[in-house]
């Protein structure tokens, strides 16, 4: 089985800061990792590919940078490693970002795509399921547990807020990974050696155009656009009310919602 | 000269802390208050490679420089002195003179499980009698038939009772002095080879160290590593290379209790400040890292030097013997910056200080390694 990985390098928000004159992150100097639910997705394939068999390429759209990401996703035990990237590409959004994807897993083959539920940085979650759309694949979201797999087919668990589903899903299929689903193992020091061994393909603009609706790339081919990221001011502390039944605390919002004439 | 890391090690040290912290540090209280080994860390250790990090692929094991191993070694040190002394003894003592004098057989038996971490290794040179006067073996080795027949004692061996593959040291012509000193390969449960007392030390308490007995113990004479009387070379060799791996470890506790105390001291507020505002603490501190950093430069260049097969017996005697001294000085004066909370067994740091006296002992005193530097400068 051909299992195709997706992954994001992401900055480490536990470490980030915000400049407090733009309100914006300050990406300098910050950590860049894989985004987790991702390598929750490459710890899947690797499992995966030791009960049946197959390779895990893993494919990163982004800055000649993510090459550190690809690297070490080779270190976990990913047979094969993709960037896709290119002035081009920069500044897309998630609907340009997965049209792009889309186009370079054509060019790389697969039998099971597996991205990241979603991504610390956009926290859109948006690109997996358009990933599968665009590429007229059967998709599941919020994969907790890969129950079985088979030639032609995955069995999956499908989380939601109050429960779950147990789906069975023919292949080529898309999947994307929450953090549930599996604990990412380390790289190995060997792997780590193997990992610098080997070539880091990149698919770049004249490698896709043809398969690229080339007026929806980019910056300016971003149908949004991030206007501004910020932390909302702390006004104060605000005021508690402990100890509530439910129905006294619908009672206290509500009466301050008048009080403030919100309602 | 050239100064900076591979792309290979910057990864490479990225993996060494997460593991170290999230698989090493939180056992390492434990460890040590219950003189335990921790044979839950062996197992991980081997999944991810660290068991054999400068042997090649052919031989099971990473693939790495000697670089490497010794950063892997300081990670491990800055966490717990006792899982890094370890994978010290068992790819330094045990694994290597196997790869560097083994044969081919000798290596597919022994060396590929022990670099995979299938295996682990220990190395048996001293003895009751025979510590800094390594050449004093008591330990016989006599050729019978098929068979070498040892008979003696070894004591303060590490990893004992847990290792599965022992280089044994001993004596095999008397009349010949150093050049009738052998090296061999014994494997536990060895008829005639029991482990004998467990010693209750100071420091680094959850490393086994343990009196190996031989009574009539038989093995095959295929299991001598290289030839009779080579023995003596085999073991200064060894601990040439051991060295390094002592050194990493002290260099790792110094390198832990710095950054304990830089934690310790920006929290404890005295005086209506925190302690890391005062000048003494600041120079304290500061003159402690500057130490540390040069002694890691040492450390670094004898792995260096011995991955570029150059002369490095001279580096490796002064990396252990510097990097041994800080411990033992940092991890004081980290203590007295702690202050009173300090010297409790809620803070790490009295655990450092205790686990660091060892390296200025153990692979050859502070003492040898001036001898072996006095030597080197032409001092006879």
């Amino acid at each position: 089985m051909k299992i195709v990985v997706c992954i994001k390098q992401v900055p480490d928000t536990v470490e980030v800061k915000i400049d407090p004159k733009t309100g914006t992150l300050i990406r300098d100097g910050v950590p860049s990792i894989i985004n987790h639910d991702d390598k929750t997705g490459i710890e899947a394939a690797l499992s995966l590919k030791e009960k049946l068999g197959g390779t895990v390429t893993v494919v990163s759209m982004g800055p000649p940078q993510a090459d550190i990401a690809l690297r070490e996703a080779l270190a976990m035990g990913c047979d094969e490693a993709f960037l896709v990237s290119a002035r081009e590409f920069g500044g897309s959004d998630t609907y340009a970002t997965s049209g792009i994807l889309a186009a370079a897993l054509q060019k790389v083959g697969y039998d099971l795509i597996i991205t990241g539920r979603q991504a610390i940085d956009g926290d859109t979650a948006q690109v997996g399921p358009q990933i599968a759309e665009k590429l007229h694949l059967p998709q599941v979201s919020y994969v907790e547990e890969i129950v079985d797999a088979g030639d032609s087919f995955v069995t999956v668990k499908r989380q939601f807020e109050d429960g779950y589903h147990i789906v069975k899903v023919k292949t080529p299929c898309l999947l994307t990974a929450i953090a549930e689903l599996a604990e990412p193992r380390y790289m190995s020091v060997g792997g780590v050696f193997d990992a610098y061994k080997k070539e880091i393909k990149t698919i770049g603009f004249e490698d896709l155009k043809n398969l690229l609706e080339l007026d929806m790339i980019g910056l300016k081919g971003s149908p949004t656009n991030v206007y501004k990221s910020f932390t909302k001011e702390m006004k104060g502390a605000g005021t508690v009310l402990n100890d509530l039944t439910p129905e006294q605390a619908v009672e206290a919002i509500v009466k301050k919602l008048e009080e403030k004439f919100i309602i | 000269m050239e100064f900076g890391y591979s792309k290979e090690h910057v990864l490479l040290r990225d993996l060494y802390k997460k593991f170290a912290e999230t698989e090493i540090k939180p056992l390492a209280e434990e460890l040590d208050e219950e003189e335990r080994f921790p044979v839950e860390s062996l197992s991980k250790l081997a999944r991810f490679g660290f068991m054999g990090i400068p042997f090649p692929k052919e031989y099971g094991g990473a693939g790495g420089d000697y670089l490497t191993y010794a950063m892997a070694v300081e990670e491990l040190g800055k966490v717990c002195a006792t899982t890094s002394v370890i994978v010290s003894a068992h790819t330094s003592l045990c694994a290597g003179p196997i790869y560097m004098f083994g044969s081919d057989e000798q290596k597919q038996k022994y060396l590929v499980p022990l670099a995979k971490g299938e295996k682990l290794g220990a190395f048996g040179l001293t003895e009751p009698s025979a510590g800094t006067d390594s050449s004093m073996q008591q330990t016989t080795a006599k050729l019978d038939g098929d068979e070498y027949v040892l008979n003696g004692t070894k004591v303060f061996i590490t990893n004992a009772g847990y290792a599965d593959t022992y280089v044994i040291i001993a004596m095999t012509d008397k009349a010949k002095g150093n050049r009738g000193i052998s090296a061999f390969i014994v494997e536990k449960d060895t008829p005639g080879f029991t482990i004998g007392n467990k010693e209750r030390k100071m420091g680094i308490r959850g490393s086994a160290t343990c009196e190996l007995i031989f009574e009539n113990c038989r093995i095959p004479k295929e299991n001598i590593l290289g030839k009779e009387g080579q023995g003596f070379k085999i073991a200064m060799q060894t601990l040439d290379g051991g060295r390094i791996g002592i050194a990493s470890q002290a260099l790792g506790i110094a390198e832990g209790a710095i950054e304990e105390c830089v934690k310790y001291v920006m929290e404890r507020k005295q005086f209506n400040r925190k302690i890391g505002q005062f000048q003494n603490t600041q120079f304290e501190l500061a003159d402690m890292a500057a130490k540390v950093e040069s002694v890691k430069l040492l450390v670094y260049e004898a792995a260096c030097e011995k991955d570029a097969h150059r002369p490095y017996t001279h580096l490796s005697a002064m990396a252990k013997y510097m990097a041994g001294s800080i411990a033992s000085d940092v991890t004081r004066r980290c203590l007295q910056l702690f202050g009173g909370y300090g010297y409790t067994r809620d803070y790490p740091i009295e655990r450092m200080m205790r686990d660091a006296k060892i390296t200025e002992i153990y692979e050859g005193t502070s003492e040898v390694q001036k001898i072996v530097i006095s030597s080197w400068l032409g001092l006879k």
